[in-house]
C-alpha cells in the first residue's frame, strides 16, 4: 500500500546501493533539509489563504477572490511582491542582530520539526525526550523577538519584544503542565510511544474530563506562546504598529511572517499527536469494520486532517475573541490557567497511578 | 466563597466565548449571509438599500409638474450651501395676481455630504434622495445640477 515511510525507505535503500554510507547519509540529510524547507513554502502559501479566507467569511465577507479560481493563488502573489521588495536595515540599528533575527526564528521553527511523527514510520529523529525537546526548544523562538526587537533601534519594536517575553515565559508554563498530564497518561516521552499508546482511542476520550481541561489550556497556552490574537501583544497593530517587526521589511519580514505560521502548523501538530493521536487512526473499541475502514485511510492523511483542524481552530479563535490588554493576558495565566491546570495535573496524576483511563 | 465565585467566573467565561464561537460559527458555514456587494461585476442586478442616499433630485410627475413652492426651507436647512433656490413671481392670468415660484432650484453635489436635511425640512416633500451613486464627472462644473426640469411648473393645489 501507498505511504510516506515506504517511499522513504525505497529512497535509503537505493541511496545506499549506489553510493557508500556516509556520502548517502549526507545526501538524504540534504534531501530531508529540502523537504522541511519545501513543507515550509507550501505551509506559507496554504496556511496565508487559509486564513484570509476563515477570516472573511467569519466577518461574512467574500475574502480573496480575484488572483486564480477563488483566490487561490493570492497567497502566490504576495510572496512574489515579497520577494522583489528592498530588505531596508534602519540607520541607527544593530545591522548584525537585525538580519540574523529573522533567521533565527526560521531556525527554531526547523528545529522543531525534527521529533514530529507526520506518517506512520515517518519521523526526522524519534528521540526518547521528544516532548522535553519540543518544549525546551520552541521556548528559543522569543530569543529572535528579542534579538528582532533589540537591533531594530526603535521604541515600538522593543515594547513589543519585551511583552512577548513576558507573554512566553508566563504562558510556556501552563502549556508545559498541559502538556505533562499526557506525559503522565503515557509514562513516556518519546513521541512514538505516545502515538503507540493511542491506538485503541486517543487521550482527548480516554483521559476522562482532565485531559479535555488540559487540551483546552493547551490550546489557549499555544495561541498565546505563537502570539496570535486574541494575545497578539508582541504585534498589537492598534498600538505598536507592528511591535517586534515594525522596521522588517521585504523578504526578512516574510520570514517571520512565515515562522508565525509555521509555528502555528507545529504547535498544531504537537496538539494534535499529544491529545488527538497524531497518524493514529479513529477507532471505536471493537467495531471491527469500522475500525477496517478508518484503517484504509492512509496515516498522513489523519495526521494533516487533524492538525489543520485545531489550526482551523484556532483562527477560529482569533476571528471571534476580542484582543485582551497586556495586565488581563498575564491575569488569565497567573490567576487562572495556571492555578486550574497544576490541579489538573494532579487529577491526571491520580486517574494515571489508579488506572482510571480507558 | 472565593471558591464559588472563581469557578462562576470561568465557567460563564467558558459560556460567553462559546456563543461568540457559535455566532461565528454559523457565518463560516452560511455563505449566503455575505454581504458584499461585488460592484463592478454585478452593475446591472446590483441592489442597494432603500435608504441608501445619492444624491438630492427633484420629483417630477408625467405632466412635468413637481411639488416645490420655492420656500427655500431646504437652502436655510443646508449646513453647507449645498442649495440655491432662485425665485420667479409668477402672474396669474385671470386674478392679475403675483405669486412665489422657483425660477432655478440649483444644487451644488460637489458640496452635498448627504445628510438628508433638505429633504426632511422640506414642507410639500419636492425632494427626495436618489440612488445614483456614479457621479465622477471630468469637470466640476458638472457637478453644479439644477434640479427643475425645464419648462416644468408647480403642480395645482400645492400651497
Amino acid at each position: 500500500m501507498w505511504s510516506l515511510s515506504n517511499i522513504a525507505t525505497s529512497i535509503d535503500q537505493w541511496l545506499n546501493e549506489t553510493f557508500n554510507p556516509t556520502l548517502a547519509l549526507i545526501i538524504e540529510m540534504l534531501i530531508a533539509g529540502v523537504a522541511v524547507i519545501g513543507l515550509f513554502a507550501m505551509l506559507g502559501l496554504i496556511l496565508v489563504i487559509m486564513e484570509r479566507k476563515v477570516s472573511a467569511w467569519i466577518q461574512i465577507r467574500l475574502g480573496p477572490n480575484r488572483v486564480g479560481p477563488k483566490g487561490m493563488f493570492q497567497s502566490l502573489a504576495d510572496t512574489l511582491k515579497l520577494l522583489v521588495k528592498e530588505g531596508m536595515t534602519p540607520g541607527g540599528a544593530d545591522k548584525l542582530l537585525f538580519n540574523v533575527a529573522p533567521f533565527v526564528a526560521m531556525i527554531v521553527a526547523m528545529l522543531l520539526m525534527a521529533p514530529i511523527a507526520f506518517a506512520k514510520d515517518f519521523q526526522l529523529w524519534d528521540l526518547n525526550i521528544g516532548v522535553l525537546y519540543i518544549t525546551a526548544v520552541s521556548s528559543i523562538s522569543v530569543i529572535s523577538i528579542l534579538m528582532a526587537g533589540w537591533a531594530s533601534n526603535n521604541k515600538y519594536s522593543l515594547l513589543g519584544a519585551m511583552r512577548s517575553g513576558a507573554q512566553i515565559v508566563s504562558y510556556e508554563l501552563s502549556a508545559g503542565l498541559a502538556i505533562l498530564a499526557i506525559v503522565v497518561l503515557t509514562g513516556s516521552l518519546r513521541i512514538s510511544d505516545i502515538i503507540n499508546a493511542q491506538a485503541d482511542g486517543w487521550w482527548i476520550f480516554k483521559g476522562h474530563i482532565p485531559a479535555i481541561i488540559s487540551f483546552i489550556i493547551f490550546i489557549i497556552a499555544v495561541t498565546a506562546e505563537t502570539n496570535r490574537a486574541p494575545f497578539d501583544m508582541a504585534e498589537a497593530e492598534s498600538e505598536l504598529t507592528a511591535g517586534f517587526h515594525t522596521e522588517y521589511s521585504g523578504m526578512k519580514f516574510a520570514l517571520f511572517f512565515l515562522a508565525e505560521y509555521v509555528n502555528v502548523f507545529i504547535v498544531c501538530a504537537i496538539g494534535a499527536t499529544l491529545f488527538l493521536g497524531g497518524w493514529m487512526p479513529f477507532h471505536i473499541g471493537n467495531w471491527e469494520a469500522f475500525n477496517h475502514v478508518m484503517d484504509y485511510i492512509p496515516s498522513s492523511i489523519w495526521f494533516f486532517g487533524k492538525t489543520f483542524f485545531l489550526i482551523f481552530l484556532i483562527m477560529w479563535f482569533r476571528w471571534t475573541f476580542p484582543r485582551l490588554r497586556i495586565d488581563q493576558l498575564l491575569n488569565l495565566e497567573w490567576k487562572y490557567l495556571l492555578p486550574i491546570s497544576m490541579f489538573n495535573l494532579l487529577l491526571v496524576t491520580v486517574i494515571a497511578i489508579l488506572g482510571w483511563h480507558f | 466563597m472565593f471558591l464559588k465565585q472563581y469557578i462562576k467566573d470561568v465557567w460563564g467565561a467558558m459560556k460567553s466565548l462559546a456563543t461568540g464561537m457559535k455566532r461565528t460559527g454559523y457565518y463560516f458555514t452560511h455563505h449566503k449571509e455575505i454581504i458584499t456587494e461585488q460592484y463592478p461585476d454585478n452593475r446591472d442586478t446590483l441592489v442597494l438599500p432603500e435608504r441608501f442616499k445619492g444624491e438630492v433630485v427633484m420629483i417630477h410627475d408625467e405632466n412635468n409638474e413637481h411639488a416645490c413652492t420655492g420656500c427655500t426651507a431646504c437652502e436655510l436647512a443646508c449646513p453647507n450651501a449645498t442649495i440655491k433656490i432662485i425665485t420667479k413671481f409668477d402672474v396669474d392670468a385671470e386674478t392679475g395676481k403675483k405669486k412665489k415660484a422657483i425660477d432655478t432650484f440649483v444644487y451644488h453635489l460637489e458640496l452635498c455630504t448627504m445628510c438628508n436635511l433638505c429633504v426632511e425640512a422640506c414642507p410639500t416633500g419636492a425632494i427626495k434622495m436618489a440612488q445614483t451613486f456614479e457621479h465622477s464627472v471630468f469637470d466640476r462644473s458638472k457637478l453644479t445640477k439644477t434640479l427643475n426640469q425645464p419648462g416644468s411648473k408647480i403642480r395645482e393645489g400645492v400651497e
